[in-house]
């Protein structure tokens, strides 16, 4: 039977290789020219649309260029660095940067660490509310930045409503996104809702890479529940909670779309992230080099912080 | 205390617990639903009912939002629209009601337009090349692979804004700036790393064994490649696309930047989309509504993917 189903099979293969006889030549290149000619489109792209610009800023940023002038750029050195690094203002938007960053971490972590330690008790219906609590993370960020912009109205939105309910306040004696004190507050506020689900996600999966006879290792020597959390489970987990907080650390840290629409930088300049910074200086002020100086400076601290990103990403692959 | 704990098998928690923490979990499920919930029901109140103070939660739904959002109207007295011809389909009749007559389509639909255009485009490019490249990482010595790898992976860390300057100049030389062409390069760069790093994890797991029988039975390299690797890698392909989709659906800072109205996506325009006196929130709503419910239906075909979608494939289960 199963000889009578292989000979159609063989002899279209015989006409297959038949008629490729001549094409052979050109199809049966060699594995070496195979892989250069799959990974340089790729590179080739990168090279052109990251590379060649990341090249063109760092010439930028020795210069005063201003793109909307016709002026050719003029050699001044590092005088846009001086700028920078001396600039007060420049610090006090790290300094917000860093509150944000600091901020979201620390929730995201508590948040999404406890949400997966729940979730793996298994209980049912525990698959379906993990998709549901996952939807915040694959929204646009600067969609969700426009819409929070109504659940914050002091007035017509609920967001004051639902505090002031739970809080005892009255609704309307708070304004989130107009406060000054508040402001950086919102910020953070939405940037955990919609990631907390990623610190989650990631944890969950460090939680399920537990293999189960370690606990059955620890209950045979009668550790406690207490005692095997902190010597079995958060050790196991703190790769990928490595992970998870590297990676929210870079992308909280560049963060522009979401509180560009929610807060653009105010009320006064206590929400202006550096990325926001960045962009008043290349496309509002037009000082083209000093904003290439400055993303050259962004540029290196993500760099080194990809660095370490891989570093742990490899690890956790190992596991 | 402890002996009884001793006979229950242990991966199972206890009851107690488990109630516990479906109490919390679904609590918070339900409160991080609450905004999506709140910007789907205001994509059905009347102007008047979206900004009533209290907000309401009970009101009569009506399709005002979504006439607003693809419509341009204009106000006129009320005698004026008396003397009209009667309105031929309904959404007229809805703004007549309010005073208003339409005056032509909006340009939400060209905005829908060049998301889809750019997301499609940007997609299959991406995909392709990531398909190639991921094959050849995963089944080659490539010199200096690792490397390579992190140099592919470290341009997707490049915050965009820092980017966005050097390549506005560029786009501005070559005439890519605002069109469809350059967004799609752009996304394309931007999406390959992921697609690259996501399927070679899904192509390191099919087996090489299919490819070297394939190999012995006379197949060229190419033809095991694209008759062997390539329908066991579908499902893995598939996932990856519906990744860079949901990406090149949602940027927004490049976009912003890089186009000025041909080649405008959704994200950069909903926020402006104001109606007649102050900002037209049911319109706002139901742009948003549009545009988050595609991106709802991917997540929960991908859910099984999610975790490696967002860890670049290095995290599997």
């Amino acid at each position: 039977m199963s000889g009578i189903e292989s000979m159609p099979k063989l002899a279209g293969r015989i006409a297959d290789q038949a008629i490729q006889g001549r094409a052979k030549h050109f199809a049966g290149l060699s594995d070496r020219s195979i892989a250069w000619l799959f990974i340089s489109p790729t590179m080739f792209l990168l090279l052109a649309i990251n590379i060649f610009p990341l090249i063109w800023a760092i010439r930028l940023s020795f210069t005063g260029f201003m793109s909307n002038l016709p002026n050719p750029a003029r050699f001044i050195g590092i005088a846009n660095y001086v700028d920078i690094l001396t600039d007060e203002d420049i610090w006090q938007h790290f300094q917000v940067t860093a509150h944000f960053v600091f901020w979201t971490i620390a929730f995201q972590v508590l948040i999404g660490f406890g949400l997966a330690f729940l979730i793996n008790q298994k209980f049912r219906g525990h698959s379906f509310w993990t998709t549901v609590i996952l939807l915040p993370m694959m929204l646009s960020p600067a969609v969700v930045g426009n819409f929070w912009t109504l659940l914050f109205q002091p007035q017509i939105g609920p967001f004051n409503y639902f505090i002031g309910f739970f809080a005892g306040l009255a609704p309307s004696s708070f304004t989130m996104i107009g406060s000054v004190d508040l402001a950086p507050w919102t910020i953070v506020i939405v940037n955990t809702w919609m990631w907390t689900p990623y610190v989650m996600l990631i944890c969950l999966a460090g939680l399920r890479s537990i293999p189960d006879y370690i606990y059955e290792a620890a209950e045979v020597d009668r550790a406690s529940a207490w005692r095997q959390f902190w010597t079995i489970t958060l050790p196991m987990v703190l790769p990928f909670l490595m992970l998870s907080v590297l990676f929210q650390a870079i992308q909280s840290f560049e963060m522009f779309d979401m509180v560009n629409l929610l807060t653009s930088g105010g009320p006064g300049s206590t929400t202006e992230l550096v990325s926001i910074t960045l962009k008043r200086a290349a496309f509002e002020e037009w000082r083209t080099g000093y904003a290439s100086a400055l993303a050259v400076i962004l540029f290196v601290t993500i760099f080194g912080a990809a660095n370490i990103y891989v570093k742990v990403l490899n690890k956790v692959k190992q596991q | 205390m402890s002996d009884t704990r001793a006979l229950r098998p242990f991966s199972e928690p206890s009851s107690v617990m488990r109630w516990l923490a479906a109490v919390v979990v679904v609590t918070y499920a339900v409160i991080s639903l609450l905004p999506l919930a709140w910007i789907g029901a205001t994509a059905f109140k009347s102007q008047s009912d979206a900004i009533a103070y209290p907000p309401k939660v009970i009101f009569t739904p009506t399709f005002e939002g979504f006439v607003d959002l693809f419509t341009v109207q204009t106000h006129q007295p009320h005698d004026f629209i008396a003397k009209l011809p009667p309105p031929t389909t309904w959404y007229e009749k809805l703004a007549r009601d309010r005073d208003m007559v339409i005056a032509g389509p909006s340009r939400v639909v060209e905005r829908f337009l060049n998301s889809l255009i750019i997301g499609f485009g940007s997609t299959v490019l991406a995909t392709f090349l990531g398909t190639l490249t991921a094959y050849a990482f995963s089944r080659f010595k490539v010199p200096f692979a690792d490397d390579l790898m992190f140099f592919i992976l470290s341009t997707r860390m490049m915050p965009p804004i820092a980017v966005a300057v050097p390549i506005y100049i560029m786009y501005r030389y070559l005439g890519l700036y605002d069109t469809r062409i350059g967004m799609i390069l752009l996304y394309t760069a931007v999406n390959v790393s992921l697609a690259v790093w996501l399927l070679k994890g899904f192509i390191d797991e099919i087996p090489r064994e299919y490819e070297e029988a394939a190999l012995i039975d006379g197949y060229t390299r190419l033809q095991a490649f694209r008759k062997v690797v390539l329908p066991q890698a579908v499902t893995g392909i598939a996932a990856t696309a519906i990744f860079c989709l949901i990406f090149s659906w949602n940027e927004y800072a490049f976009n912003l930047l890089l186009s000025s109205g041909q080649a405008q996506t959704m994200p950069p325009f909903i926020p402006f989309i104001i109606g007649e006196g102050g900002q037209n929130w049911p319109a706002v709503a139901a742009g948003t509504t549009l545009f988050l419910v595609p991106i709802v239906i991917f997540t929960i075909a991908l859910r099984k993917h999610l975790l490696r979608g967002i860890t670049f494939g290095a995290v599997r289960k």
